[in-house]
C-alpha cells in the first residue's frame, strides 16, 4: 500500500497549476510534433529538451513525457487520413485506418484510434504503478535468444494474413531484409552493400522507407484515380466522438489481448514497433470480422493502436529502472534525466521518489488530458480531408520533404523517398503488399543481429533457440502462429470427423 | 548572482590559461564569434556517452549564457560514425559546425576504408579522456582479476565479452586482454554501452569493459563488480559509490597482471580549413564550459579523466592515438582490407 501513498504524493505535485499548465503546452506540441512525418517524438524530445532545464527535474520529465504522449497521439492523424505513418508503430494503424477514412468515416477511425491509444497507455501505466520492480526485473532475462525469439514471433503472426499470394507476399519481405541489410554491419563492422558510395554508410532509414512508399505512393496513386480525395464526402458530426465509443465495448476483448502484448513488448524491450504488427495480426487470426482486415475495419485500428500505446508507455519502465531505452524518444529523455542529475538504474526507484511517483502520476493525468484534447479536435481533423486534393497535395509533398530531410539532414534522403515513392506505387500496381516489406525494414537488422549474436554466443548450435523456458515458449509459440492456418484446418476435420462418426 | 559567477569562471579561466604553456594569448579577444545556430555533430547515437556530454554542453552553453547563437546537437552515427565524419568533412568553410569525438575517430576509418582521417578536420580540444572499467556480475565468485582471468582459463574460451560495436575500442581492449592474458573470449558486440552493462546484468555475458558512466548505476544498485581500470593510474574520485568503495578504490588493470592502458579522447574539432581566430573562438568557449558546476559534475559522475589540451599538444596526441589504434587493430586482424 506504500505504493498508493506515494502516488497520491505525486498527485499532488502534479496537480500545481503550474505544472498542469505545461502538461498542456506539452501534449499540444506533442500532437503537433507527432502530426510532422520526420520530426517525429524523439526529434522533437531533444529539440525542446534544453527549454526544461531551467525548471525542475520533476516538472521538466512531466512536461516532455507529455510531449511523449502528445506526439504517440499524434503520429495516427496523419496515418488515417493521408495513410502517412509519422512513426514506425503507427504503420499497422494505416492498414484499416486510411481505408475507413477513405470510405468517408475518418471521424470513427481517429476516435477509435485516440481511445485505443488511452486505453494502451493506461492499461500500461497501471502495469508500471503496481508491479514496476517485478517487471523490470523481468526485462534482464532478455539475452540476444530471447530478443530473436520475440522479433521471429513478431514476423510469424503477421507472416500469412496478406491477402495476396504467398509468393508476392515472401518477395515483398525479401526486398524488405535486402534494404534492411545496406550500410555498416553492426557484427563485423565492416560496410555491406554499399558499392563505395558513402551516401548509403547510413542504409535506408525506415521513415525516408515508408513517407516514400505509403505517403508519396498514395500521392501518386490518387492523381491517377482522379485528384481528389476518396474521402471527401465525409460527413463532420460533432457527436461522432460519442457514437464510435457506443461501438468500441464490442471490441473489449481485443483491447484487452493488445495492452497485454503491448505491455510485455514494451518490457522486454523489443518496442511499439513489434507490438503493433503482432497484435494487428493476432486479431485479424482470430477476430470474427477477420476477412474484412484491411478494408476498413475498425476492430483493426483498435488492435495495433492500443498495443503501440501500452508498449510505448511500459517502455519507459526498462529506461528508469536500468537505464536502457525502449524507444529513440525513450533514450533522449534518458539524456534529461542525466542531464538533472538523476542516475537511471534500481537505485532511481529508492532514491528519488518524488520524482518517480511524480512522473507516474502525470502519466495517469497527461494521458487524460491528451485524449480530451485530441478527441476534441477529431472533427477538425476530419475535415481537413475537405480541402481540395489540388491543395493539399503540395502541401503534404512538402511535408513528407521536410520530414525525409529532417530525418538525417541529408538532401540525398528527400531524393531516395522519391524512389521509394515511385517503387510503392509500382508494388501497388502489381498487387505487391507493402505491410511486409516494411516489417521487414524495420525488424530485419535488429532480428538479424539478435540472431548472429545468439549465435556468436552458443558457438554456432541453434539449440540455444531452445535453450530455456522463456525462449523455448515464445520460440513454440511464433510457430503455432506461423503454421495456424494449417493447425486450424486440421482441427476443423478431426471435429467434423468426431461429429461425423 | 550572474555577475558572480562571471567573474568566477573569468577567474577559473585565466588559471586555466596561466597553467597552458600553449594557450593561445588573451582568448577574450577572439576576433571571431558565431553569427548562426553552431550545428555540433555527435557521430553516436542518443543516450551513449558522446550524446550525453554533448547534450550537457548545449544545456550548459545555453544556462551560463555562454555564446550568442545556441548549439544545435545532431546525431549523425551512420556506419559507426562514419556519416558524421564524412559530414564534417564535406562542410569545408561552414565554421558553424563542430564534432565531439569517440575513439571511433580511429576506429571506423581504418575498419570500413571510408575516405576519412581525423587530419581532415581542424583540431580543437581535448575535453577530457573516458575510462574503461573491467566488470563482472556481482553475483559470481570473483573478487579480483587473477580470479577473474583463472575462471575464464578454465572455462576453456567459453567466457563471453560483450561490447559496443565491432572492431572498435571493447573489441581492441578485449584483444588485449588476450593477448596479455592467453584467455579466449567470445566477443558478443551491442549497439550501445547502456545495453553492454544490462546484458551484464542479467548474466547473458560473463565480463564487460563499460565506461564509469554506463555501468555506476548498476554498481551502486549492487548488481556489478568493477574489477580494474585501464589507466596508468586510480581515478582521483574518492566519494564512496557501493559498499564503502569508491572510484579512487579501484585497482589499475597493470598492478593486477593485465598489461593494457586505454583512455578514449572526448575531443572537438571543427570543419577544414577554420581559421585560427575561428578556432580560438571554441577554444575559449570550452575553458568557460569546462569552469562550470555543471561541467564539474558531469566529470566526477562519469570518473573522467580531466586532460585537457588545445594547439600542437593535442595534436600530437591525437598523431599518438591514430599510431596506437593501427597497431593494435593490425595486430588484431581489424584493419579494412
Amino acid at each position: 500500500m506504500e505504493e498508493i501513498g506515494n502516488l497520491f504524493h505525486g498527485f499532488s505535485i502534479v496537480l500545481q497549476p503550474y505544472n498542469i499548465l505545461l502538461m498542456v503546452i506539452g501534449i499540444v506540441l506533442g500532437v503537433i510534433i507527432g502530426v510532422l512525418p520526420g520530426l517525429g517524438g524523439a526529434n522533437g524530445v531533444a529539440i525542446l529538451l534544453p527549454l526544461t532545464f531551467s525548471m525542475s527535474p520533476t516538472s521538466a520529465i512531466i512536461m516532455l513525457s507529455c510531449i511523449y504522449w502528445g506526439a504517440l497521439f499524434g503520429g495516427a492523424i496523419t496515418s488515417v487520413l493521408f495513410n502517412i505513418p509519422g512513426e514506425p508503430w503507427s504503420v499497422a494503424t494505416t492498414f484499416d485506418g486510411h481505408p475507413m477514412a477513405q470510405q468517408g468515416k475518418a471521424g470513427e477511425a481517429l476516435t477509435a484510434a485516440f481511445t485505443s491509444s488511452f486505453v494502451g497507455a493506461f492499461f500500461a501505466i497501471v502495469v508500471i504503478t503496481l508491479v514496476a520492480p517485478l517487471v523490470a526485473n523481468f526485462a534482464l532475462r532478455f539475452g540476444p535468444a530471447e530478443k530473436f525469439g520475440v522479433y521471429f514471433l513478431a514476423f510469424c503472426s503477421f507472416v500469412g494474413m496478406s491477402k495476396e499470394p504467398p509468393m508476392k507476399t515472401v518477395a515483398a519481405m525479401m526486398i524488405g531484409f535486402a534494404l534492411a541489410a545496406v550500410g555498416l554491419d553492426e557484427m563485423t563492422g565492416q560496410l555491406r552493400l554499399t558499392f563505395g558510395f558513402t551516401h548509403l554508410l547510413t542504409g535506408f532509414d525506415f521513415l525516408i522507407a515508408v513517407i516514400g512508399l505509403f505517403g508519396i505512393g498514395e500521392i501518386l496513386l490518387t492523381m491517377e484515380e482522379g485528384l481528389h480525395f476518396k474521402g471527401r464526402a465525409a460527413v463532420i458530426n460533432p457527436r461522432i466522438v460519442l457514437q464510435t465509443w457506443k461501438e468500441l465495448p464490442k471490441y473489449w476483448i481485443t483491447s484487452l489481448r493488445s495492452s497485454v502484448i503491448g505491455c510485455w513488448m514494451g518490457i522486454t524491450p523489443a518496442g511499439a514497433t513489434p507490438a503493433s504488427f503482432m497484435s494487428y495480426g493476432i486479431a485479424k487470426r482470430l477476430s470474427k470480422n477477420g476477412r474484412n482486415f484491411g478494408k476498413g475495419e475498425i476492430e483493426g485500428v483498435v488492435a495495433p493502436e492500443t498495443a503501440a500505446h501500452a508498449a510505448g508507455t511500459s517502455a519507459l519502465l526498462p529506461m528508469l529502472s536500468l537505464g536502457v531505452p525502449g524507444s529513440p524518444t525513450a533514450a533522449v529523455l534518458l539524456g534529461g534525466l542525466l542531464i538533472w542529475g538523476l542516475q537511471p538504474g534500481p537505485m532511481l526507484f529508492v532514491e528519488n521518489k518524488e520524482f518517480i511517483w511524480g512522473l507516474i502520476a502525470s502519466m495517469y493525468l497527461g494521458n487524460v488530458v491528451g485524449l480530451i484534447i485530441v478527441l476534441t479536435c477529431v472533427p477538425i481533423f476530419a475535415a481537413i480531408l475537405r480541402i481540395p486534393f489540388p491543395i493539399i497535395a503540395p502541401i503534404i509533398l512538402v511535408f513528407c520533404a521536410i520530414g525525409a530531410y529532417s530525418v538525417n539532414n541529408s538532401s540525398f534522403d528527400v531524393m531516395m523517398m522519391m524512389v521509394f515513392g515511385v517503387l510503392g506505387y509500382l508494388l501497388k500496381k502489381c498487387n505487391y503488399p507493402l505491410a511486409p516489406l516494411v516489417l521487414a525494414i524495420v525488424l530485419g537488422d535488429k532480428a538479424e543481429e539478435a540472431f548472429r549474436q545468439s549465435l556468436l554466443a552458443s558457438q554456432g548450435s541453434l539449440a540455444i533457440f531452445w535453450s530455456n523456458g522463456l525462449v523455448s515458449t515464445i520460440m513454440a509459440l511464433g510457430l503455432i502462429a506461423l503454421f495456424w492456418p494449417l493447425i486450424s484446418e486440421a482441427w476443423n476435420r478431426v471435429r467434423s470427423l468426431a461429429t461425423a462418426a | 548572482m550572474t555577475r558572480r559567477l562571471d567573474k568566477s569562471v573569468f577567474i577559473a579561466v585565466a588559471a586555466f590559461g596561466a597553467t597552458l604553456a600553449l594557450a593561445p594569448a588573451s582568448p577574450a579577444s577572439a576576433a571571431w564569434e558565431p553569427t548562426r545556430p553552431v550545428e555540433f555533430i555527435i557521430p553516436a547515437g542518443t543516450g551513449g556517452g558522446a550524446d550525453i556530454m554533448a547534450r550537457t554542453i548545449q544545456g550548459i552553453v545555453s544556462k551560463h549564457n555562454l555564446m550568442k547563437q545556441p548549439v544545435l546537437p545532431i546525431n549523425k552515427s551512420g556506419g559507426a560514425g562514419g556519416e558524421g565524419f564524412l559530414d564534417v568533412k564535406g562542410s569545408a568553410g561552414n565554421p558553424h559546425k563542430i564534432i565531439i569525438t569517440l575513439s571511433n575517430l580511429f576506429t571506423t576509418p581504418l575498419a570500413t576504408g571510408i575516405p576519412f582521417n581525423w587530419k581532415d578536420l581542424t583540431p580543437v580540444a581535448m575535453l577530457a579522456l573516458d575510462e574503461f572499467v573491467l566488470w563482472v556480475n556481482a553475483e559470481k565468485p570473483y573478487k579480483t582479476v587473477k580470479e577473474y582471468i583463472d575462471a575464464a582459463k578454465a572455462a576453456n574460451g567459453t567466457f563471453k565479452m560483450a561490447g559496443t560495436g565491432s572492431k572498435q575500442e571493447d573489441q581492441i581492449i578485449t584483444e588485449a586482454i588476450q593477448k596479455s592474458t592467453g584467455v579466449k573470449f567470445i566477443y558478443i558486440p551491442e549497439k550501445g554501452g547502456g545495453a553492454v552493462a544490462v546484458q551484464l546484468v542479467g548474466g547473458h555475458v560473463d565480463s564487460t569493459v563499460n565506461n564509469p558512466n554506463e555501468a555506476v548505476s548498476h554498481w551502486r544498485g549492487g548488481k556489478l563488480r568493477p574489477l580494474c581500470v585501464f589507466d596508468g593510474k586510480p581515478m582521483p574520485y574518492k566519494d564512496p559509490i557501493a559498499e564503502g568503495k569508491s572510484w579512487a578504490d579501484i585497482p589499475v588493470c597493470k598492478s593486477q597482471g593485465l598489461n593494457m592502458e586505454y583512455l578514449m579522447l572526448r575531443g572537438i574539432f571543427t570543419t577544414p580549413g577554420a581559421t585560427k581566430d575561428q578556432v580560438d573562438f571554441y577554444i575559449d568557449l570550452f575553458k568557460k564550459v569546462r569552469a562550470t558546476p555543471e561541467w564539474q559534475d558531469l566529470m566526477k559522475n562519469g570518473a573522467f579523466n580531466q586532460s585537457f589540451m588545445t594547439g600542437d599538444e593535442y595534436v600530437k596526441w591525437v598523431a599518438a592515438a591514430e599510431k596506437e589504434h593501427h597497431e593494435l587493430m593490425k595486430a588484431a586482424g581489424f584493419l579494412a582490407k
